[in-house]
C-alpha cells in the first residue's frame, strides 16, 4: 500500500498567552491519499482552521504544536525555516477565504503569480510571466492576457478567488489546502468555483484538504469527510454514506438543523446549548452536554474511535444509535 | 389602548413601496464632482401585506441591504414613495405618518450582532433605551426589557446585566431581536439576521422568529442570500438583481415554478446535498456586472442564455403569471417580441 500523502498523528495545538490558554486541537489523526479530497467539517471554534494552518506551520509563535505532521513522507515539524520556505507554495499551497486580504494589493495579479514561479523554480521573469498567463487560463479567467496587468481591486470577487487559486497552483503542489474558499462568494459564483476546484483537482491529481462549515459544500466536493468538534475528529468516512446518514449524534444534529427545502411550517430541530470553552483539555465526550443520547458512561472518559465498517468511524460509545432506539 | 390600530383592514398593504430609487454618487476628479453613481436600488415597487413574511433574495451588490435601509429610513430615497397602512411616509407637513411614529412601528435587526449593540451598555439598558426615548418611565422600560429577554429565551435574572461581549453570537442576535421588539412595532426588517451564525444556532434563531411573529402579531421582511432559509421562513419571495426586482410571488410558486432565468439559476446554484447527484455545469458563468454602469434593457441579459436583441433594446416589464406571481422577463410576457415570448418555461431541474 502506498503511504498517505498527508498524515496527522495525535496532533494537538494549544494557544497559551498570559491571560488564558485555549486547547484548540486535541489529538487529531487524519490521512489524505494522493488525489483525494478530504473535507474537514465543523462549526466556528471546532479547530478545523487551526488544524489546516498547522499543516503549513502558519500558526503564531506562541502556539504549541505537538504530535506528528507528515506530508509526502517528510516530517513537517522537523523542517528548518529555510526548508519550510521551499515547502510552502512548492509542495503544499493554501487558498484562503478572503482573496482581497490574501493577495497583495500593490502588485498586479500576473506579478504575484510569476513571483511564486521565480522563487520556487528559478525561472526567468519572462518565463514566469508566460506561466502566469497559462495559469490564469487554467483557472478560466476570461481575457486572461489583459487580467495579468490587473490589480486585485480591479477584479470581481469570483475572479479574485480564481486568481488566488492560480497563485496556489503555480508550482503544481501535491497537496492543496483550502480554508473556506467559497464562503464569502455569492451562490452563483460559489458553485462555479467549487466546480473549477474539483475539475483542477482531478486533472492535476492533487490531494486536497478543504475546510468548510457548510454540509452542502462538502457534499459537492468531498471524497471523504472528517467532522470536528471541540478540537477532535468525531466522525470520519466516505462522503456518500455520511451525507445519507451520519453516525455520530453531533453531525446528525447538524444535518437535521440545516434548513433545506420542504421544511416550511415545521419546527427546526436544533442542537441545544453551545460548544465548550476549551480552556482545559476535554477529558470526557465534549458533546455529551448537548447530546440527546448522553448517559453517565459518556462522562467516563474520552470515547475511543469506534470502527463502524465501510471505512467509517466515530468517537462515540453509542455510534450509529438513533435517539428513538434507545429506551427512555 | 391599542397603540397600533389597524387602520386599513387586512386587505390594505402594511407598506406599499413604489418606484423606490437610491443612487450613491461617486465623487472624483480635482473638484470632487459627481462622476458616476452606484445605482443601488433603481425603481423598486412592491407591497408588504399585513402579517406576512416577505423574503428578499439576491447576490451581494443587488441592493437588498440598501433597500432594507430605505425601508427603515436610514437612507433617504432619491425618488419613490412609501405608504404605511394608508399614510404616506416622510411627506413633510402632509397628511402622512410622522417619522417618529414610523420609526416606532418599523424596526430593524442587522446581520452583525456585535456591531449593532452598544458595547458599554448592559443588554437590558440597550433594550430599554428606545422605550425611554419614546416616553416610558425607567422602571416600565426596564420591565419591558426583562419581559422581552424572557420572550427571546434569555433568562433575565441571568442575562439582563451582561454586556454584549459576555454573550455568544446567537445570544447577541436574540438581544437584537428583543430590542427591535421593544417599541412594539408592526413591521420588522431583518437584514441577514442568521447569516453570521453557526448552523445549529441558526435553526434556534429561526424557530424563535417564527414563534415571536405569531405571538406579537408581526410582519417580517426577511433579507438573506440563503435560499433555503428564505424558503423556510417566507410567505412570499422577492428576487432582486442589480437594483431591480426581477421576480416576486408566493414562496411555493417561486420555488416550484421559477419563471425568470436568474431565479432559476439562483435556485440551481444551491449545493445538492447528495454526492451522487453532483452538478457538472455551473448554472451561470461570471459575476454580476457592476451596478455603476448596468446593462441596457434587461440587466440580466449579459449572463442570460436566452438573451436576444429585444432584451438589450427594452427593459422588460413585470408580467403577471397568475396567483400574484410576477416576473420581469420578456419571455414571460406574450407580446414582447422575444422569440420565446409567452412560452411556459421548463421548470429548472
Amino acid at each position: 500500500m502506498k503511504p498517505p500523502l498527508m498524515k496527522l498523528t495525535d496532533l494537538s495545538v494549544t494557544f497559551a498567552t498570559r491571560d488564558r490558554t485555549v486547547h484548540a486541537v486535541n489529538g487529531v489523526n487524519m490521512e489524505v491519499a494522493e488525489g483525494e479530497v478530504l473535507c474537514i467539517l465543523g462549526e466556528s471554534g471546532s479547530g478545523k482552521s487551526v488544524t489546516l494552518r498547522a499543516l503549513m506551520r502558519l500558526l503564531p509563535k506562541f502556539a504549541r504544536v505537538t504530535g506528528g505532521i507528515e506530508v509526502a513522507g517528510q516530517d513537517v515539524l522537523a523542517m528548518s525555516e529555510r526548508r519550510m520556505a521551499d515547502f510552502r507554495g512548492g509542495e503544499v499551497a493554501m487558498i484562503f477565504q478572503e482573496p482581497m486580504t490574501a493577495l497583495d494589493p500593490v502588485f498586479t495579479i500576473g506579478r504575484q503569480i510569476a513571483e511564486v514561479v521565480q522563487r520556487h523554480e528559478g525561472a526567468s521573469r519572462g518565463t514566469a510571466m508566460a506561466r502566469a498567463l497559462e495559469l490564469l487560463e487554467l483557472v478560466q479567467i476570461p481575457s486572461a492576457r489583459r487580467r495579468l496587468d490587473a490589480y486585485p481591486h480591479e477584479l470581481s470577487g469570483g475572479l479574485r478567488q480564481r486568481a488566488m487559486i492560480a497563485v496556489a497552483l503555480a508550482c503544481s503542489p501535491k497537496l492543496l489546502l483550502a480554508d473556506e474558499p467559497t464562503t464569502a462568494l455569492d451562490a452563483t459564483v460559489q458553485i462555479q468555483v467549487l466546480l473549477l476546484l474539483r475539475e483542477l483537482q482531478q486533472r492535476l491529481g492533487m490531494g486536497v484538504v478543504f475546510v468548510t462549515h457548510d454540509l452542502g459544500v462538502a457534499g459537492e466536493i468531498a471524497d471523504r469527510v472528517a467532522v470536528m468538534y471541540a478540537g477532535r475528529v468525531v466522525e470520519e468516512g466516505p462522503v456518500g454514506p455520511f451525507m445519507a446518514g451520519p453516525l455520530h449524534p453531533y453531525p446528525r444534529g447538524l444535518l437535521n438543523s440545516t434548513v433545506h427545502g420542504g421544511m416550511r411550517g415545521t419546527i427546526l430541530t436544533t442542537i441545544p446549548g453551545a460548544p465548550p470553552s476549551l480552556s482545559t483539555v476535554p477529558t470526557t465526550c465534549s458533546f455529551s452536554p448537548r447530546c440527546v443520547l448522553a448517559e453517565p458512561a459518556c462522562d467516563a472518559g474520552v470515547p475511543p474511535m469506534v470502527e463502524a465498517g465501510g471505512d467509517r468511524r466515530g468517537r462515540c460509545i453509542k455510534l450509529g444509535l438513533e435517539a428513538s432506539t434507545v429506551p427512555a | 389602548m391599542d397603540i397600533n390600530p389597524d387602520r386599513g383592514g387586512p386587505a390594505q398593504p402594511l407598506l406599499a413601496v413604489k418606484g423606490l430609487t437610491k443612487h450613491f454618487p461617486i465623487k472624483g476628479g480635482l473638484l470632487g464632482r459627481t462622476v458616476a453613481a452606484v445605482r443601488a436600488v433603481d425603481g423598486v415597487s412592491f407591497d408588504i401585506r399585513k402579517g406576512e413574511t416577505l423574503g428578499i433574495v439576491g447576490e451581494s451588490g443587488c441592493g437588498k441591504s440598501t433597500l432594507a435601509r430605505l425601508l427603515v429610513r436610514l437612507h433617504s430615497a432619491d425618488a419613490g414613495t412609501m405608504v404605511f397602512d394608508g399614510e404616506a411616509v416622510g411627506e413633510p407637513r402632509a397628511s402622512g405618518i410622522s417619522m417618529r411614529d414610523y420609526r416606532r412601528q418599523v424596526q430593524m435587526v442587522f446581520q452583525d450582532s456585535y456591531a449593532s449593540l452598544n458595547p458599554r451598555l448592559p443588554i437590558e439598558d440597550s433594550i430599554a433605551f428606545a422605550p425611554k426615548v419614546h416616553g416610558l418611565s425607567g422602571r416600565e422600560a426596564g420591565e419591558r426589557a426583562r419581559d422581552l429577554l424572557a420572550a427571546v429565551g434569555l433568562a433575565p435574572a441571568q442575562f439582563a446585566r451582561r454586556y454584549p461581549h459576555e454573550l455568544s453570537g446567537g445570544q447577541r442576535q436574540r438581544v437584537n431581536i428583543a430590542r427591535a421588539l421593544a417599541l412594539q412595532p408592526r413591521l420588522v426588517i431583518l437584514d441577514e439576521p442568521v447569516s453570521a451564525l453557526d448552523k445549529s444556532v441558526e435553526a434556534q434563531v429561526l424557530n424563535l422568529l417564527v414563534d415571536l411573529k405569531r405571538k406579537f402579531n408581526l410582519t417580517f421582511v426577511f433579507i438573506s442570500h440563503d435560499l433555503n432559509v428564505v424558503q423556510f421562513i417566507s410567505d412570499r419571495v422577492l428576487v432582486m438583481y442589480l437594483g431591480e426586482v426581477v421576480e416576486i410571488g408566493p414562496v411555493g410558486s417561486i420555488y416550484d415554478r421559477p419563471a425568470h432565468p436568474y431565479t432559476r439559476a439562483l435556485l440551481a446554484s444551491r449545493p445538492s446535498m447528495d454526492p451522487a447527484r453532483r452538478r457538472t455545469v455551473p448554472p451561470l458563468v461570471g459575476d454580476p456586472p457592476n451596478p455603476v454602469n448596468p446593462p441596457s434593457g434587461c440587466r440580466f441579459r449579459t449572463r442570460c442564455d436566452f438573451a436576444e436583441d429585444v432584451c438589450a433594446a427594452r427593459k422588460p416589464l413585470a408580467a403577471e403569471l397568475g396567483g400574484g406571481h410576477l416576473a420581469a422577463c420578456h419571455m414571460a410576457s406574450p407580446d414582447s417580441g422575444h422569440s420565446k415570448a409567452g412560452a411556459i418555461l421548463e421548470v429548472a431541474a
